[in-house]
Order: structure tokens, then sequence, then C-alpha cells
């Protein structure tokens, strides 16, 4: 039975039953973060804040969102757009956002990737980043069906045909996606569902998770340097700030962070207010039509390196290829057989990896969204074999990996 | 140590841009064919080489057979000889109120449009002598004088009666160029006219009964219901909406859609038109975005003051 | 610990400077509230006085609210003032038909049709000419007075403007404007 006095302050009183100060401590203030991390380090903090930005302009979106197949897209277009005091603020916000979000998610990525942040013990840092990764998706997919505009509609026919799984032919877990034979009410409904609140609450559960797979661990550094954090963090409370290798995370780092996000902000509301169009693509303001395909269709830009994997082949091959893309991922903390956690420059040949899957996923976005017409279509194919070839030579090179 | 992070900066925005350059300007310009304005001149049709006057047109415009056998001149008191919606069951389409004519749409346009619509309008693939089919506004073979001089003088008594350039309103504009076909719900326009507020349930579906018979005439007439343009200043942007109404066959090959043939500061007012019922708010979107802007810059140094002020002690 | 928790200056000035970014997005969070304006557009009703018959309570709608209309026969009015100088103790001559609006001739009593308490709707009694709130049993007279707690004011009485036959609801003309002045209705 815990001990309670009376207490001498709001403070006080609020310690003595949260403890606040441990909480404090253990989140903030002598929560140690090595001194030698760069502003990638603060991109966790940018995704942090534009998630929030997501999740407020979308409660304001929410208010007047009607998802219903008659309603949907007026209720976006006319009712947020020119009735709502500030709703297309909201929703210009809310769709650059959920466009940016994904181009820090792929800098967060391979900074990982890079640093080798994503072994020796920091596995669950990045298989629980993959699965944040995964959901982010389905929020992306679900919330891009609830304009219902003519992208909407076909984004929503043809991945869930995906689904039949080619050759298989199940096309009745199609319909069972769909809740109809064709993207209709039900679809609408279940998506809103998806968007509003499952996935919302995925991805929460999972940033925890996330977090919290980050505290044994630690937070890696640029330099591959393994630090003491209980004989660094003693050297910084002692007084030699200048002479330890770890900092706060507040207000230390958070400062730098606070720094990033600034600059990171000015970017993102210059996208916000003069350049949105790229977030919001022109197709989609045309109403849902379904007896009319428009001439162009593709995903959206951070969906096209694994769509394209899926365009070169024939159904089934291309099915496979793209299931590959999906799950290839998650596996890389064990298919990355070398023990060095040092940048990607210091690791021989994984130095060359890395920058040439960077750049054959950039050709394999650049392909996807072109009409698949010569000589894109060959670009593409090679690519994506490129892609499959270099994950099928990471556990080989990196086996034979020197100890660095 | 040397500081790694302006080259790491550099590498990270050099990918960001490249990514965007691929997907956006690049991918773009693959998927869609490019037209520069024409400036809405019509260069291909004849130039005018005659000066109208408009007192001699007005009796050319008013005599027996001619202009008011079909189209109404409201500001001159001149009702249409049939509703909006006998009109269209009769010849596919209302045919247009001429009171504005003379503003929105350019003279050369206008002299070669009395002359020959199908070919002005740019609809032969259409009507030819192959199809049978004839437009439904006929061509003015003249009324016994010098055919040019008479058109001319047409032209001149409808720009005379036509408002000035500075009165021509963004709606009054695109109602005459575009609102015999196209709908725009978002300002409450329907072909046959804005929708007024109803009472009653009966009389409002009276209305859009009417609306529904024109719009079946209309179909039947351009082989499919034009669209509705609420949006269109998003879907498609102002580019698209100028070049393809200067000419729609560069873009829709055999489209049924015609040339508009409006003069340059017309097409200025539909699209500011359009941006009023499609991006209603962008007036708001600029203002605020440039405060914004300047917050958020202001924002930027107080963090980087604070971050020196912090880490001047942890170097 | 202790020179952590204490913000230098620089701190303390970019938390101000978030917090004005923060009081500035409130702002337009507020305003993303407001009642759309095509809600404030429709917040008009015109009732057309002459189809209403004496004691019997018509209920009318505007802004989603129901409004009691109540034409008083001859016999209500003669009543009326004996019924107010019953709860205020005053004399007939000063608060005779203050509550009831005059349409051409007639008088009618033209109220929210919500009960001042709670927001019940109150019910009409025509053999008893009076209201009763089945929510609290509150009661009123005929002209929408209170005449049995809890109810602390008579019925509300929406801004209304007359013209000629007619009653506009939403826009304010000299009658309402002289019933607010004087405290018949909020």
């Amino acid at each position: 039975m815990a001990h309670f006095t009376k207490a001498t302050s709001i403070k006080d009183w609020l310690n003595q039953r949260l403890a606040i100060e441990k909480v404090e401590k253990v989140m903030a203030s002598e929560y140690w973060i090595p001194k030698n991390i760069n502003f990638l380090w603060a991109m966790g903090m940018v995704l942090v804040i534009t998630f929030t930005m997501l999740l407020v302009s979308g409660i304001f979106l929410l208010m007047y969102y009607q998802p219903n197949v008659n309603l949907a897209f007026d209720s976006v277009n006319y009712t947020i757009m020119r009735e709502v005091d500030f709703g297309w603020l909201w929703r210009h916000v809310h769709g650059v956002a959920a466009s940016v979000v994904f181009l820090i998610i792929y800098i967060h990525m391979f900074t990982a990737i890079y640093y080798g942040s994503y072994k020796k013990g920091r596995e669950m840092i990045w298989i629980s980043g993959m699965l944040l990764f995964v959901a982010f998706s389905a929020e992306a997919f679900s919330g891009y069906m609830l304009p219902w505009g003519q992208m909407s509609y076909w984004a929503g026919m043809v991945i869930t045909n995906l689904f039949s799984g080619g050759s298989l032919h199940a096309d009745g877990l199609v319909e069972w996606i769909r809740g109809d034979y064709v993207p209709a009410q039900a679809f609408l409904n279940r998506f809103f569902m998806l968007h509003v609140l499952l996935v919302p609450l995925a991805i929460i559960g999972l940033i925890g998770l996330h977090f919290g797979a980050l505290r044994i661990p630690h937070v890696n550094n640029q330099d591959g340097e393994e630090i003491d954090f209980d004989e660094e963090s003693k050297k910084y409370l002692a007084g030699d700030k200048a002479g330890s290798k770890v900092i706060r995370f507040a207000n230390d780092f958070m400062s730098k962070d606070m720094l990033v996000v600034a600059i990171y902000l000015v970017f993102f509301f210059y996208l916000v207010f003069f350049h949105y169009d790229f977030a919001m693509d022109p197709v989609n303001f045309d109403p849902a039509n379904g007896l009319k395909t428009p001439t162009h269709i593709y995903p959206e830009w951070y969906f096209l390196w694994s769509y394209e994997i899926l365009r070169p082949f024939s159904t089934n091959i291309g099915l496979m290829a793209f299931a590959f893309a999906q799950v290839i991922f998650m596996l890389l903390p064990f298919l990355d057989r070398s023990p060095n956690t040092v940048p990607a420059s210091r690791r021989g040949l994984f130095k060359y990896w890395f920058w040439a899957m960077l750049i054959d996923m950039i050709v394999l976005t650049a392909m996807g969204k072109v009409p698949p017409i010569e000589p894109f279509g060959t670009i593409g194919f090679y690519a994506a074999l490129t892609f499959i070839g270099l994950w099928i030579a990471l556990p080989i090179i990196t086996m034979f990996e020197k100890k660095a | 140590m040397k500081n790694k992070e302006p080259l790491i900066l550099a590498v990270v925005v050099f990918f960001t841009l490249a990514t965007y350059y691929l997907v956006e300007p690049f991918a773009h310009s693959q998927m869609h064919k490019h037209f520069e304005s024409e400036g809405f001149a019509y260069k291909d049709l004849p130039a005018i080489t005659k000066t109208g006057d408009a007192t001699r047109g007005k009796e050319l415009v008013m005599g027996a057979g001619a202009c008011t056998g079909c189209h109404a001149i409201t500001s001159q008191g001149l009702q249409a000889p049939m509703d909006a919606v006998t009109s269209a069951s009769a010849y596919g389409v209302n045919p247009p109120d001429l009171s504005n004519a003379g503003a929105v749409y350019d003279a050369r346009f206008l002299n070669a449009l009395i002359k020959n619509p199908a070919h002005a309008l740019m609809v032969e693939h259409k009507f030819n002598p192959a199809s049978g089919k004839t437009h439904p506004m006929p061509q003015f073979y003249g009324a016994g004088g010098d055919l040019d001089q008479e058109v001319a003088d047409m032209v001149a008594y409808l720009e005379s009666i036509a408002p000035k350039a500075d009165k021509l309103t963004p709606t009054m504009a695109f109602e005459t160029a575009c609102g015999r076909c196209h709908a725009v719900h978002y300002e409450k326009w329907t072909q046959i006219g804005e929708k007024p507020a109803f009472k009653k349930k009966q009389d409002e579906l009276a209305f859009e009964t009417n609306v529904l018979n024109y719009q079946d005439s209309l179909a039947k007439y351009m082989g499919t219901l034009p669209p509705d343009l609420s949006i269109y200043i998003r879907s498609r942007g102002e580019h698209y909406i100028k070049t393809f109404v200067e000419n729609p066959q560069q873009y829709l090959k055999g489209t049924a859609m015609p040339r508009v043939g409006v003069n340059a500061e017309a097409a200025d007012k539909v699209i500011e038109y359009l941006e009023d019922s499609g991006d209603a708010k962008r007036h708001e979107r600029e203002s605020v975005g440039k405060n914004v802007m300047v917050y958020i810059v202001i924002f930027a140094i107080f963090a980087l003051l604070w971050k020196r002020e912090i880490w001047r002690d942890l170097h | 610990m202790k020179d952590n928790s204490r913000r230098g200056f620089m701190g303390k000035a970019f938390g101000a400077v978030a917090g004005v970014g923060a009081v500035a997005s409130l702002y337009a969070m507020k305003k993303s509230w407001d009642p759309l304006p095509s809600v404030k557009a429709a917040g008009f009703t015109t009732l057309d006085m002459s189809a209403y018959k004496e004691n019997e309570l018509v209920v009318e709608k505007w802004r989603g609210k129901p409004i009691f209309v109540l034409k008083q026969s001859k016999e209500m009015l003669d009543t009326e003032g004996e019924n107010m100088s019953k709860v205020t103790g005053k004399t007939t001559a000063t608060i005779d038909k203050t509550r009831l609006i005059k349409v051409g001739d007639a008088h009618y009593m033209v109220t929210i049709g919500l009960c001042t308490h709670l927001g019940c709707i109150p019910g009409y009694n025509p053999d008893k000419k009076s209201f009763l709130c089945a929510c609290h049993g509150g009661m009123y007279d005929d002209t929408g007075m209170v005449t049995k707690s809890p109810p602390p004011r008579g019925l509300d009485i929406p801004p209304f403007k007359i013209k000629g036959n007619t009653l506009v609801l939403g826009e304010e003309g000299p009658e309402y404007k002289k019933m607010k002045e004087t405290g018949i209705t909020l």
C-alpha cells in the first residue's frame, strides 16, 4: 500500500499519484540519445508532427464528409471546399500531408537501412516500422476512396481485383471485400470505417510499439559506435556535457528536432498553399463513373514502385512479384547476414547495394507512372528484375562482408 | 569531426527532386498532349474585309426569316419564339440569346459563323453531305447585296447592342458561351437557366423535368450529355480549358463539342466563372498562405535560436 | 536536472512563438464549427397569418424548432388580463396583450414551442386554454406566460417582422425589438 502524505503543491499531489517527475525523467530529461546523430534522426519527430496534422485535419473533414456514393463527392468538393470556413485548409493539409508523410517514411526507412539501424537488438524497431508502413499504406488507400472521384473508384476497382489472385479466380473474395460486385455503397462505407477507425487505431498502437521497441536497444548513431549509455549519462549528469557522448532527449535533442520540424514545415506549408496539385490528382476531381475508365490510371506516387513490379509481368508472375515486394522489406534484418552495425559507406559491397536499391526504386517509381509504352515497358521490366535480384543477392554479399 | 549534414541534406534533396521530376512533370509530359494557345486569333478563318454598319445590320438581323426567327435578343425586348425545352427538341440545343454575343464572341469568328456555321464551329465531320446532316443553324447566303458587307453589318449590330467589355460579367460570359450545353450545379446553373428556390416540391419537380427533357434532346444531339463543369477548373486546369475551347478537335478528334469562338477577354471571364465555382476560396487561400509562410519562417528562426542556445553547452 | 527544467530565454521565446501558431489554428478550428452559409441563409420562415383558426394550436417550423401559433378568440383576449394579473400581481390594464402579436385585426400568440425550463415541447389543452410540459410539469397560459414553475420565464418569442398579412420569422421588426427592450422575451 502506497503511503500518501498531505500534498505541498499541485505538482507534489500529482507526483504522489502519477509519479510525473519519474515519467518526465524516463520519457524526456533522462531518455539518453547519442550526440553523434544528424538531422535524419529527426524524421521520427517530423512523422509525429505530420501524423498529428493528419489527425487534426481529418477530424474537421470528418465533421462534414458524407460516406454515401451520391453525396460523398459533393460533400468534399462543395461543402468542405466552398461552404465550411477553412474547410479547404483542412482538405489541403490532409491531402498534402498524406502524400508528404510517405516521403518522410521513405527517408526514415532508407536512413535506417544506410546506418544499419535494424540490427543487433533493433530488429523489432524495424519490424514495427514496416508494420507501420503497411498500416499507413492501408490508411492512404482507404482515404483515397473517400472523395469518390474517378481515381477513387478505379483505384478501388483495380486494387481489390488484385485479391482475385490471378488464375486462382478468387472472385468471391473480391466481392467479399467490396460487399458488392463493383465498388459501391457497401465498399465506400467499409473503407470509410477502415480509414477513420480501425486503421488509425492500429497506427496509434503500432506507434506505441515502435517507440517502445526503441527503449532497450537505444537510438543508433551515425558512426556505428557502441555507446555505454550508463557511463556516458553519468558523465553528463556530473556536468561534463561537452565530453559526454549522450544528450537528453528533452530539451537537448528536442531543440534540434524542432529546428528540423520547423524547416520541414516551411516546405510543407509552401506545398499546402501554393503547390498542392501533386497531392490531389486532377482526375479525381471528376465524379466516379463506373462506365468510363480514365485514360491514364496510376496509384499515388508512393505506391508506384510496387505497382511497377506488378505491371511488366503476366498476371500470375506479376502478382507473385508484387507479393514479394510487399513482404521483403520486413525481412531485411534477417536477410542481412553481416554483424556490422555501421554506415553503409564502411560495409564493402553493401554500400553499392544500398545505392543500387535506392536508384532502382526511383526508376520503378518513375516507370510506374508513365504509360506502358516503349521504352518505359522495358526499363520497368529490367528495374523489376533488378529489384528482385538485389534482394536475392543481399544475403550472399553480406555473408562475405568483412568485419568493419 | 567534419559536419556532414549539408552533404546529407543535398543527397536527400537531390533524390526527392529527381523523384518529383520523374513522377510529375516528366510523367505528365508523356501522358498528355500539350498545345499552345493560339491567343483566340482564329487565323484559320477568313479575315474581315468590310467595315460594318450597325443600322443596316439591325435590319438584317431583325429581317424576316433572319436571326430573330430562332434567336432571342432579350436586351432589345425580343423573346425567343420557342422556350428552351421546345427549341432543344427541335434543334438539339437551344439557340443562344444574342444580347451578349457581340461581347463574348470574336468578330472574325462571328463573320465566319454566319456564313458557314459548321465550318466555323469545327463540326464539319458531323454535318456534311456524306452524313446527310446539316447544322441546325442555316448558312446565310445574303439578302441580295454584297454578302461580306451584309455579314459585317450584322456583326457590327451585335457588337453595338452588346455590353462593353468591362460590363460583361463572368456569369454572362459563361452563360452565353457554355451554359446552353453545360450545367454547373455548384452555381445552381442548368442548361435552361439558373435553378430558382422553390417553395413547392411540385414546382421543383416540374423544373427538373424540364431540365431532364432538355438534357435528353441535348444528349441525342451531341451523342452524350456534355459534362457538368462545376470543378473543371480543378480537374482540367486553365490552360487545358482555354486551348480546348479554341480547338476541341486537337484534343479529342471527332468530338461533337464545337469550337466556342470566344474572344480572349471573354475566355478570361469564363475561366473566372469556373474558378468561382470550382476554386471559390482561392483568394483566401493565397492571403492565408502568405501569412502562414511569414509565421512559419519566424517560427523556424526562433527554433534555430533555441537550438543554438541549448547546444552551446553540448559541443 | 535543474538547469534542464529551467528553460533559457530562447526556449521561452520559441514556446511563445509556437503558442501564437497554436492560437491561430484554434481560430480556424472555431470557424470550421460555425453554421454553414447555407444553414444561415435558410433561417427565415414566412407565415401566412390569415390561415389560422381561433383557439387552434398550429405548430410551424423555424430553424429546426417548433413554433406555436395560436390565434386568440375574443373570449381568450378577455380573460388574458386576468391570467396575467394572477401571476404578476399587476393590474390588468398595464400588461394586457403584451405577449401577443397583432397582425391585421387579430391577435396571435407566436412562440418557440420549447419549454424554457429544459427544452421539451409542451402540449396544449384547448379546453383549459393552457400548455402543460409533460417533462417537469411546467404550465403556461394561452399567451405563453408561465402559470406554474419550474419554467423560469414565458415561452420565448422568435424574432419576427410583420409584413402585411404575413409574419417573417428570423427578421427583427420594430414590434419584436420593443418586446426585447421591455423584457417580454429574451
